[in-house]
């Protein structure tokens, strides 16, 4: 029998410290078929985890691919995306020419015409040349996806090819990593906290350094799923079965990791700030906290125990609807655990009051004494990948200040391409969202709606899709976004597949190439806590596909000529754009995957502050569990609680009446990253259709059976999912997913491949956020939920009719009473619209 | 000695690369399995634990990976298998493994 524990341990022993000199080569002969090595990233969509994959290629073709055993976190595993990767990246609808398409065509999918890299090209620097002379840099606006190889590139794109400080990440609230990303930055530097998985040595467990976890507290997280920014999921099991380690989750749903973990916190959503609260409240009560560590190392520790003294279990048990006695059970089991560890989730980010829960998870990982401990929460060194702004704290000791290490920003001011006046004045909403504008290198993307709706400050001429696809993914009422979008003067997308805001908005479409078909680097967090630096290294050629960064080279190159002209290759690129590691382009690609070997304690031998002394990158030189940088941005330097803007509390009369459920959204599918991979077989076969998910007992009182079509809607808007009855969610709460979308639909407008049908976003505001500009309501909305039936309605998710009822944000106006914010929008929404329609064949045709 | 799949069903996750994996292997069509992924849907026990299994058993159509394994390899959806719940064996060693560890197992002849 063959034990690939051992396989991979032996491989693993065999492999010195950087870079296994006696693995395989990343290129290897068998017969006529030549096998690659390599890690994989984007596109198609995933976070920075890097799995190793051997590619087999014949006739530049590929024949197979399969996992690489010899990649030391990963170990010849895959999740079903890249195992169906050859699906996609062969998949007849995919763009492998570029295209254009005469502007007053937008929205209709037959009037598309291929041209050559040249004209296309062309056209798109000819348009920003134009618009940068006529209205300025700043009316141009570069739009990014999440987590993708692509997030590198976007601000990269909107600064030095465009000379432009407005790029976009569209979900509301800036409201996925960047509130943890500022959490950190402010209280302790160190790139970013993440559960220890022996991920950085390259004998993982087996390292003498390390320590398992003996708990790890999954807070608002589901990692198996979606493997976050990097954190390879399973290692989670691979730890639970081999030492035993215990798994306290606080989530609404119950998980399937959920049902193998000690605890599980089912609170009411958004509420997580208080029981985060209670806990620590359970640690100082009991005095389960390392005081050495407290004394030496953190700042504000008796100021936070005096303000979770308003936060006793018995009430916060009351605001989320737990028992107290759970409370002090879990908080003690966690108080107790040595080492223990904290994997913070997604849902520190959606909320408006999420700031503050970060601000208490960084305390649960550190009072305990456990941070960037063996077995505790590790830390970074912050290698941010040259895209972060650099006043917010996160500078790594050893940070070089010549060109090549400038960050995006530096080298656009320096090389002309913007001008201080620009970048100061002209990013949309961070006059009046400093905060967010101190730490993320984008426009306030409620902001950039407002101004694209009103003209105020300033009218936007063009946009660019780079991987996002805001109207069917992240963005809150997504009428409005595609409403406006559609009415600048030039747009176009650098992407794979056609998708609803390329076919409703664009002008010309670049065809991007896949993580196998280009050459690249992968870094988990995208550097700010590197478990190892990874080479993609290119496999095939497919069409005219260019990567990313070669598409980038040759706009820019047409615009700002003196400084792209230095690179006439991606290897100059990615030798230029190093990680931390140093490492040339080629030895990286040889290593395949050489592993960071990063020590622990960082804040103890100055690995995390710019003077290289000890302590952390904080204006006391501590972890600031009182924390100044917050306290400069007019926020509470200490944690408070405060219940979601939509919820039983806020407003319980319209709960009563209109919308008595409390809508949470966002949980991952492996098979699916957000909106993309919806036209692979072999993923689509796992999820057909978007689900909603209800609980038994609200099912029967509302007629609601397994299966059946629902519609789903609040005041903002509806949509259409089926129904997953199931004890996993809580009464008076569902989960919808979100980025559903139908790429077998209809691609003209309006139906645009039934963008509007399923998204859940329909029903998500925007701005409504925290007092800083980050969060949202995506894990606490007001929602209602009725059985529907198809009698040929055109509305159907089955049918290739409109689901499109305007956004009723003009009618209300609760974002502007609830935290006051300036003058409502007014105008631009659509008529509800209802056009012809024919009935397609089920979506399970699709899968066959 | 006949050779057979041992699972570790506490911890299968019901990822389903174990499914595709056995598919790109077979080079089967989309709607063939060699490997199945099962869902035994959650519930709440009496004493209010949870329960909620996946559990991947071989179809007839598994021939337990003949070509990789005669080449020396190990089949393709212990390969893939994301929580590495799976092993392939002898079934006295399976056996051997799953009474060590003393529950939720499971051996499949194919
Ligand atoms: S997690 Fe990402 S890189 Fe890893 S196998 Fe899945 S899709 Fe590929
Ligand atoms: S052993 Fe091979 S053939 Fe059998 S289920 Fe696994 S992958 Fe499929
Ligand atoms: S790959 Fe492993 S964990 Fe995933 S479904 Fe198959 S047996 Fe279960």
């Amino acid at each position: 029998m063959i034990d690939m524990n051992k396989v991979a341990s032996d491989v693993l022993a065999a492999t010195p410290k950087t870079g296994p000199t006696n693995a395989t080569a990343w290129k290897t002969q068998d017969g006529d078929e030549t096998i690659f090595r390599t890690c994989a990233w984007s596109p198609p969509g995933c976070h920075p985890v890097g799995c190793g994959l051997r590619v087999h290629v014949k006739d530049g073709v590929v024949t197979k691919i399969e996992g690489d055993p010899e990649h030391p976190i990963t170990r010849g595993s895959l999740c079903p995306r890249c195992l169906a990767l050859k699906e996609y990246i062969y998949h007849p609808d995919r763009i492998i020419h570029p295209m254009k398409r005469a502007k007053e065509f937008r929205g209709q999918a037959d009037k598309w015409e291929e041209c050559s890299w040249d004209e296309a090209t062309t056209l798109v620097a000819n348009a920003a040349i134009e618009i940068r002379e006529k209205f300025g840099p700043e009316t141009i606006i570069v739009f990014g996806g999440t987590g993708r190889e692509a997030n590198n590139w976007y601000p990269q794109w909107a600064n030095l090819v465009f000379g432009t400080p407005n790029s976009v990440y569209a979900q509301p609230g800036w409201s996925c990593y960047g509130p943890r990303m500022t959490n950190t930055a402010f209280m302790m530097g160190g790139g970013y906290p993440e559960i220890d998985y022996a991920s950085k040595f390259p004998l993982r467990y087996d390292d003498p350094r390390f320590t398992p976890p003996e708990l790890i507290l999954l807070w608002g997280k589901e990692p198996l799923r979606s493997n976050p920014d990097g954190l390879y999921g399973h290692a989670i099991i691979e730890m639970m079965r081999r030492f035993g380690t215990k798994i306290i989750c606080v989530d609404p749903r119950v998980t399937w990791i959920g049902t193998r973990a000690e605890e599980v916190l089912q609170l009411r959503p958004g509420t997580d700030t208080a029981l985060a609260m209670a806990f620590i409240y359970v640690l100082a009560h009991d005095d389960l906290v390392d005081h050495e560590f407290i004394d030496a190392w953190t700042y504000g520790y008796d100021a936070l125990v005096q303000r979770v003294s308003e936060m006793p279990p018995s009430r916060a048990a009351e605001i989320c609807g737990l028992d107290e006695e759970q409370i002090w059970r879990a908080a003690r089991l966690f108080g107790n655990a040595k080492p223990s560890s904290v994997a913070w989730g997604l849902a520190t980010d959606e909320s408006t009051n999420g700031a503050q829960l970060g601000m208490c998870l960084v305390a649960l990982m550190s009072i305990t004494g456990f941070l960037d401990a063996p077995g505790g929460t590790t830390l970074g060194m912050g290698d941010d990948q040259g895209n972060v702004v650099r006043d917010g704290g996160s500078i790594s000791a050893d940070e070089k200040v010549d060109d090549a290490t400038d960050s995006t920003l530096e080298l656009a001011l320096k090389h002309g391409m913007m001008s201080e006046d620009t970048w100061f004045n002209k990013r949309i909403g961070v006059d009046k969202y400093p905060c967010v504008g101190s730490v993320m290198w984008t426009c306030q993307p409620d902001e950039m709606l407002k101004a694209l709706e009103t003209g105020k400050p300033f009218k936007l001429h063009m946009a660019q899709f780079v991987s996002s696809n805001p109207i069917s993914c992240i963005g809150g009422e997504p009428q409005r976004w595609w409403n406006a979008l559609r009415e600048l003067d030039f747009n176009f997308a650098c992407d794979l597949f056609m998708n609803p805001v390329i076919q409703a908005c664009c002008d010309v479409f670049l065809p991007v190439s896949s993580t196998i078909e280009h050459d690249g680097q992968v870094v988990t967090h995208y550097g700010l806590n590197s478990s190892f630096y990874g080479a993609e290294n290119k496999c095939v050629q497919v069409g005219d596909c260019k990567s990313d960064i070669e598409i980038m080279r040759m706009v820019g190159k047409k615009i700002f000529p003196e400084f792209w002209n230095r690179f006439d290759t991606d290897e100059d690129y990615n030798n230029f754009h190093v990680f931390r590691s140093w490492l040339p382009w080629d030895t990286l690609r040889d290593n395949v995957v050489t592993m960071s070997d990063e020590e622990y304690f960082k804040y103890k031998t100055g690995r995390l502050r710019p003077d290289g002394n000890p302590g952390f990158p904080t204006m006391t030189g501590r972890l600031e569990l009182y924390s100044y940088a917050y306290a400069n941005f007019q926020e509470d330097a200490l944690p408070y609680f405060e219940d979601p803007a939509y919820g039983p509390v806020s407003m319980p009369k319209m709960m009563e009446s209109e919308y008595p459920f409390v809508l949470t959204t966002g949980a991952r599918r492996q098979e699916f990253f957000h909106s993309e991979h919806k036209q692979v077989p072999s993923l689509r076969q796992i999820s057909p259709y978007p689900e909603v998910d209800i609980n038994p007992a609200d099912a029967t009182r509302l007629g609601i059976e397994e299966g059946d079509w629902v519609e789903i809607w609040s005041p903002y808007g509806k949509c259409r999912q089926k129904a997953k009855v199931t004890p996993t969610i809580k009464e008076g709460v569902v989960h919808a997913v979100h980025a559903f979308w139908f790429p077998e639909q209809e691609a003209s407008e309006p139906n645009l491949f039934g963008a509007f049908k399923s998204n859940i976003n329909n029903l998500m505001p925007t701005s409504v956020n925290a007092k800083s500009g980050f969060g949202n309501t995506f894990k606490s909305m007001i929602c209602n939920i009725k059985k529907v039936y198809d009698n040929d309605d055109v509305n159907f998710p089955t049918d290739t009719g409109i689901m499109l009822e305007a956004s009723r944000q003009c009618e209300f106006t609760y974002q502007e009473t609830w935290r006051p914010t300036d003058a409502p929008v007014v105008d631009p929404i659509p008529q509800d619209q209802i056009l012809s329609f024919e009935k397609t064949p089920e979506i399970d045709n699709i899968v066959k | 000695m006949a050779n057979g799949l041992y699972i570790d069903f506490e911890f299968c996750s019901g990822c389903h690369s174990c499914e595709i994996a056995c598919r790109n292997e077979l080079e089967l069509g989309i709607t063939d399995f060699g490997m199945k992924v099962l869902e035994d849907k959650p519930r709440q026990n009496p004493d209010g634990s949870w329960h909620w299994d996946y559990i991947a058993y071989p179809t007839e159509l598994c021939n337990l990976c003949e070509d990789r394994v005669a080449a020396g390899g190990i089949p393709a959806c212990v390969q893939h298998c994301q929580a590495k719940v799976l092993y392939y064996g002898t079934i006295e060693e399976l056996t051997a493994q799953m009474l060590e560890k003393g529950s939720k197992g499971a051996i499949f002849i194919p």
